[in-house]
Formats: C-alpha cells, sequence, structure tokens
C-alpha cells in the first residue's frame, strides 16, 4: 500500500508557481476526454467542437469578450479579498443588485436621455453592488458573523428579489405580460466596440481597466501591501497599525462595486433589459477565475478568457452534440480542483512512500542512540 | 386535530434533511474540517437516490445510492484537504460547483420522469392511533434514521473514547498528532461520514420530500445545514432543534404562499434565507459562547512532520 507525503519546500517553487495553471488546465483536459469518452462522443472531435470552434471566427471573440467582461471585474474584486482572508462567496448576489440599482434610471426615467444617463447608471450600479456587498462586512465587523455563510444567503434573497421586481411593479406593461422591464432607451445602452465586427461592448475595456487598476493597487500601493500583510498574518497586521475591520469593509466594498459594474453593463450591454435570470453563475464562476489567475489581476484576464471559453464551448457541444450545457459547469469545476491541488506543488514536494517504511528507517537509529 | 398533525408532519419532512446533512457536517467540524461542499455532496446524493431509484424501480437501492454518491464525493474533498493539505474554504467550494454541474449533467434524463418514493411507515394497530399514531409511527424510513443519527452521534462524541479522540483532534491538532493520534486517518473518516449523511439528505429531497428530480433543487439546504452547525455551537441537540426550526420557517412560508397572503411569494420564499442570517447574527453576537465550542483547529490545514 502505497501512502502521499508531503514534504516542505524550504522557499516557495518559483517554478510551479508558474507551472500550477498549465498543469491544471492539462489534467481538465485529460479528465474532459475520459468524460467525454463515457459520453460515448469521440473527445478529440468534441474538445473541437468545444475549444477551437467557438473562437474561430472574429464575431465568436466578440462573444468570448461579452462572457469574459464580467468574469473578469468580478475575478479582480474578488483576487484582493481572497488575498486579505475575506471569504465574499457572494458576488452574484452583488452583480444582481448592481445591475437592479443601475437600472432605476432607464425604468424609471424612460425619456431622459443624453451622455449623462450611461455614467450615472454605471455609478449607481457600483454603489448598489457596494451596499449590498456593505451587509455582510458589517455583521461581520459587528457582530462577529461568518461572512461566508451570510454573503450566500443573500445571493438567494437578491435573486428572488429581482424575480419579484421583473413580475410585479417594474414589468413593461406593454410586455404583453413577460417577466421583464421596458427595453432601455439608446442613451441607457452600453455601446458596442466595433459594431461592425461584433457584439463585445465596453464592459471588456471596463474589465481590463479594473485588472490594471487593481494591479497597480496590489503591487505599488501601501493599502494592496496592507491587504496582503493581513491575509498571510492578521497579528503582525495588527502590529503594523493596519486594522482588520477597516479591511474587511474595504475588501467588501471594492469586490461590491466591481460585481455590481459588472452587473449594470451586462443588463445594459448584452441583455438592455432587466429579466428574472440576468447571470448564468458569473458570480460563482469568478471564484474559480480568481483562483485559476493565482489571485493576480494579470493572471485573472488569461483566466477569464478561458472560463467565458467554457461556456461558449458547452453552449457548442449542447448544440452539436446533444450534450447538455451543464458540461460548463463541470469543466470549471475540474479546473478549480485540479488547480487547488497543484498550488500543493508551490509549497511541498509529493513523495509516494510504501506504508511500512518510516519503522524501518527509524529503527536503527534508536539504536545507534544507546 | 388533523390539520395540526399533517403540518407537523409536513414540518418533520422539511427538517429531515437538514437535520441529516447538519449532523454529519457537526462531527467534521469537531474533527477540525471545514467542508463547505455540503451543498454539492447533497445534490450529488439527491440525483443519485433518485436515477439508481427510478433505473431499478426500488426506492431503497436509491437510498443506499444517495449515501454511497456522497460519501464516495466526499472523498475527493478528503484527498485534496488531507492529503494534498489544500485550502479548505476554496476546495469546499469548488465540491459545491462541481456538484451542481455533475448532477445536472448527470440528471439531463431524468427531468419530468416520475420518481420512486420510499413508503411510510405503517404498522397495523400503531400507525391507526388518532393523531400520535401517524407522528410516531407512520413517517418515512430517513425520519427515524435522522433521530437515531443524532443519538448516536451525541453518544458517540461524548460518552466514547473515540469521540473524545476526535474532538480533541479538532481542537489541536499538533498535540493530537503527538500523542500518536492518528490524525490525517480520524479526519479522513470523519469527512467521508459527512459525505454519507450529506448524500442520505439529498436522497431524502429526491426520494421523499419531492419524488422528482429538479436542477438544483437542494435549493441552498446544504448552506443552512452549514449555517445550523455554527448556530447550534456544535452541540448534536441543538442541531435538532435548529433543523426543526428552520424546517418551520420552510413550511411556513410555503402555507402563507398557499393561502394567499397578499405578500409576495418571493418574500416568502426568502424567508428561510434571511432566517439563516438572522440566526447567524444573533448567535455570533454572543461571543464567548461562539469561541467557547468553535473546535480552535477548525479550517486549518495539517500536515504531519515525520
Amino acid at each position: 500500500m502505497m501512502r502521499l507525503e508531503l514534504v516542505k519546500r524550504p522557499q516557495r517553487s518559483m517554478l510551479f508557481s508558474a507551472l500550477s495553471p498549465f498543469i491544471a488546465f492539462g489534467l481538465t483536459i485529460v479528465a474532459g476526454a475520459i468524460m467525454f469518452a463515457l459520453l460515448g462522443v469521440n473527445p478529440l472531435s468534441a474538445f473541437r467542437i468545444y475549444f477551437i470552434e467557438p473562437i474561430s471566427q472574429v464575431w465568436q471573440l466578440h462573444e468570448l469578450a461579452i462572457k469574459a467582461a464580467p468574469l473578469i471585474l468580478i475575478a479582480v474584486g474578488l483576487s484582493v479579498c481572497f488575498k486579505a482572508n475575506i471569504w465574499n462567496i457572494g458576488a452574484e448576489g452583488q452583480f444582481v443588485l448592481g445591475a437592479i440599482v443601475g437600472s432605476i434610471i432607464p425604468v424609471f426615467f424612460p425619456q431622459f436621455e443624453g451622455p449623462l444617463v450611461l455614467p450615472l447608471m454605471l455609478l449607481l450600479g457600483m454603489v448598489g453592488g457596494a451596499a449590498y456587498a456593505a451587509i455582510p462586512a458589517l455583521l461581520k465587523t459587528r457582530f462577529g458573523t461568518n461572512e461566508i455563510l451570510t454573503s450566500l444567503m443573500l445571493v438567494y434573497v437578491a435573486q428572488l428579489f429581482l424575480d419579484w421586481l421583473v413580475r410585479g411593479p417594474w414589468r413593461d406593461p406593454q410586455g404583453h405580460g413577460f417577466p421583464q422591464t421596458i427595453q432601455f432607451n439608446d442613451s441607457g445602452i452600453l455601446p458596442e466596440l466595433m459594431p461592425d465586427a461584433g457584439r463585445a461592448n465596453w464592459g471588456f475595456i471596463f474589465a481590463l481597466l479594473a485588472a490594471v487598476a487593481i494591479w497597480i493597487l496590489m503591487s505599488r500601493m501601501l493599502k494592496g501591501f496592507e491587504v496582503r500583510v493581513l491575509g498571510s498574518s492578521p497579528r503582525a497586521g495588527r502590529f503594523a497599525g493596519f486594522g482588520l475591520n477597516r479591511m474587511v469593509f474595504f475588501a467588501f466594498l471594492l469586490s461590491g462595486a466591481l460585481a455590481g459594474l459588472a452587473g449594470i453593463s451586462e443588463v445594459s450591454g448584452a441583455i438592455g433589459q432587466l429579466q428574472p435570470v440576468i447571470s448564468p453563475g458569473y458570480g460563482f464562476t469568478a471564484i474559480i477565475v480568481a483562483f485559476l489567475g493565482r489571485l493576480n489581476p494579470l493572471g485573472i484576464v488569461a483566466a477569464g478568457l478561458v472560463l467565458a471559453l467554457t461556456y461558449l464551448g458547452g453552449e457548442a457541444v449542447q448544440s452539436a452534440l446533444g450534450i447538455s450545457d451543464k458540461v460548463a459547469r463541470v469543466f470549471q469545476g475540474m479546473l478549480l480542483f485540479f488547480v487547488l491541488g497543484c498550488d500543493t506543488l508551490i509549497h511541498y514536494r509529493i513523495r509516494l512512500i510504501g506504508l511500512a517504511a518510516p519503522k524501518l528507517e527509524a529503527a536503527p537509529k534508536l539504536k545507534e542512540a544507546r | 386535530m388533523d390539520i395540526t398533525v399533517n403540518i407537523l408532519l409536513t414540518i418533520a419532512t422539511a427538517a429531515t434533511p437538514l437535520l441529516i446533512a447538519a449532523i454529519g457536517e457537526l462531527v467534521v467540524e469537531r474533527s477540525g474540517v471545514l467542508n463547505l461542499g455540503v451543498e454539492g455532496m447533497m445534490i450529488m446524493g439527491a440525483v443519485g437516490g433518485f436515477g439508481a431509484g427510478y433505473l431499478t424501480g426500488s426506492p431503497w437501492i436509491g437510498l443506499l445510492a444517495a449515501v454511497a454518491m456522497g460519501a464516495v464525493f466526499s472523498l475527493l474533498f478528503a484527498v485534496m484537504t488531507l492529503s494534498l493539505a489544500t485550502n479548505q474554504v476554496a476546495t469546499g467550494l469548488s465540491l459545491t460547483l462541481l456538484g451542481l454541474g455533475l448532477s445536472g449533467m448527470m440528471g439531463t434524463g431524468f427531468v419530468g420522469q416520475p420518481g420512486e418514493r420510499l413508503p411510510n411507515l405503517d404498522i397495523p394497530g400503531l400507525t391507526s392511533i388518532p393523531v400520535v399514531g401517524r407522528l410516531l409511527f407512520g413517517q418515512d424510513p430517513i425520519f427515524y434514521i435522522s433521530i437515531a443519527l443524532t443519538a448516536a452521534v451525541m453518544w458517540f462524541l461524548f460518552k466514547t473514547r473515540t469521540g473524545l479522540t476526535l474532538r480533541s483532534i479538532g481542537d489541536s491538532h499538533t498535540s493530537a498528532h503527538a500523542l500518536g493520534i492518528k490524525v490525517i486517518r480520524y479526519r479522513y473518516l470523519s469527512v467521508i461520514f459527512g459525505g454519507a449523511c450529506a448524500g442520505l439528505a439529498g436522497g431524502h429531497l429526491s426520494l421523499v420530500y419531492t419524488p422528482q428530480w429538479v436542477e438544483n433543487m437542494t435549493a441552498g439546504r446544504g448552506w443552512i445545514a452549514l449555517a445550523l452547525v455554527v448556530f447550534a455551537s456544535w452541540r448534536p441537540w441543538r442541531v435538532l432543534a435548529g433543523a426543526y426550526i428552520f424546517g418551520a420557517v420552510w413550511i411556513g412560508q410555503l402555507h402563507a404562499q398557499a393561502f394567499g397572503i397578499p405578500v409576495p411569494s418571493q418574500l416568502l420564499s426568502s424567508l428561510p434565507y434571511l432566517a439563516t442570517v438572522v440566526v447567524l447574527v444573533l448567535i455570533s453576537r454572543n461571543k464567548r459562547l461562539t469561541m467557547m465550542n468553535t473546535p480552535a483547529s477548525l479550517g486549518q490545514p495539517f500536515v504531519p512532520d515525520r
């Protein structure tokens, strides 16, 4: 019988730190091949449909950018939380609240037009997401309530709230009873970047800007240092005079605002109105993006594109092979598993040993001692 | 009188999956491991239980399959966090995300199919006793398992030597290791027990509560079970009380919706989640209680030195 043993490295391995996402991606491909084979599909042709065909034309790259934008926006915010060892799991709810609050203007003032509309909507979206994220932060700092559970519970509440709005008070009276708000007027629509080539909108630019901003924050500013110190050693942070409570608020408000921005960008960009469901789980998938990108903003941009591809691939295999698009979820879950597993290699070497081995080694040493 | 009995019965049905999943997680957390994958293991149990029952025609085989599914799925978490010392929060989350995806894919063929339901207990003479008969002798088999499980875990944790050892590991894995206790082995077994419980809880949903397969049918119950463990400050009998309070909230809002109370149904549907937040706040306000009862090494990875 064999057993795994972890041997601590004297310092973190730079090699595996860089390689681990790639190893994880390779392992996901292997596991995915096995899964496709089990489903009775030729893995090679399935992979072609899943990973290559969805990005073989220019307009498809635009679709990729549409899916990647919210993932990157949310994930760079979450990376700050996770670095600080603060667990905001409710980005999906903050995304929804951002979309709702940002939509107040186009829903209530449809005649309000001009260049001011969009900036106001985006601002309100960020305020909405941040305000919703402030609830778990307040409960954690005031009462010590576990932020994982509260932020997650609020996701369900936000989704039900949106459902009520679009079926009740905010429903378009001329919408033939469909659960949706009115179509936003042109001033409230996020412009497309290159309308001739595809649908990608300014949301993707926001995502890239946010990634650069967070990168500067984390690597060039005192606040970023504070995040890292409090995350790895809260005690050391306290001696340095960094307040943990202030950090909880900072991380939650920042990630909430970015999730809210992602939410309002999604409804004013890709959708154009509010519906009962506005996200295929971006807030949760962004957690995977954050880890796959090593909690590094630039890595997150790459990881966001990869995860966006898993969504497109899921839709592609569903229409081409009749496999459920839930296959995307499975790929995403496997990817996160393998990334976390491979990260062990950064801090440890893994040795396979027989169970009897330690005893044999230990015995002669004892005799020598006598 | 009959209405009261019926309401009590439905509350028990709603509370049972919460109770089983929370009792399993309680043992896991008492051993010092935080497994946030309850929702994922539960939904895997639900799809496995429904599938096996549907394909074989026997809900009992479905029940076994649900337990096995949860246990096997939790093994994934155990290998990652215990053998590879990965971050428990992130790994638990990924277990939930993977479970939700995998169950959705496995269950595509089951959507809309009629399921098998576990029959209620029926003892001639006893079940027909007015009022108490149906409450005591006429419920589904998993209800009795849930009560027995709670009693067994209570006895195991606080009355046996192995239970004491398990709790000591949760409080200080380094001390336990120094005493020669096999920390990792205990934790493996705890995690698998927790997985089996979560699987059973999921099986209850798809074999008793609503005998059919619906995607995401756990609807956050796994997360509520996690909250129940905190609420109960890691005491089994308080988990029992908490599960029944939440069962009552769940059923109460359903009844309110059926009565057509002039309140948006979405608000009523969100009550269990809001109640969870409120309850967590109330319990964590009492800092001393939480500090005293939280297993001290909860969530921290442990790598034994040679």
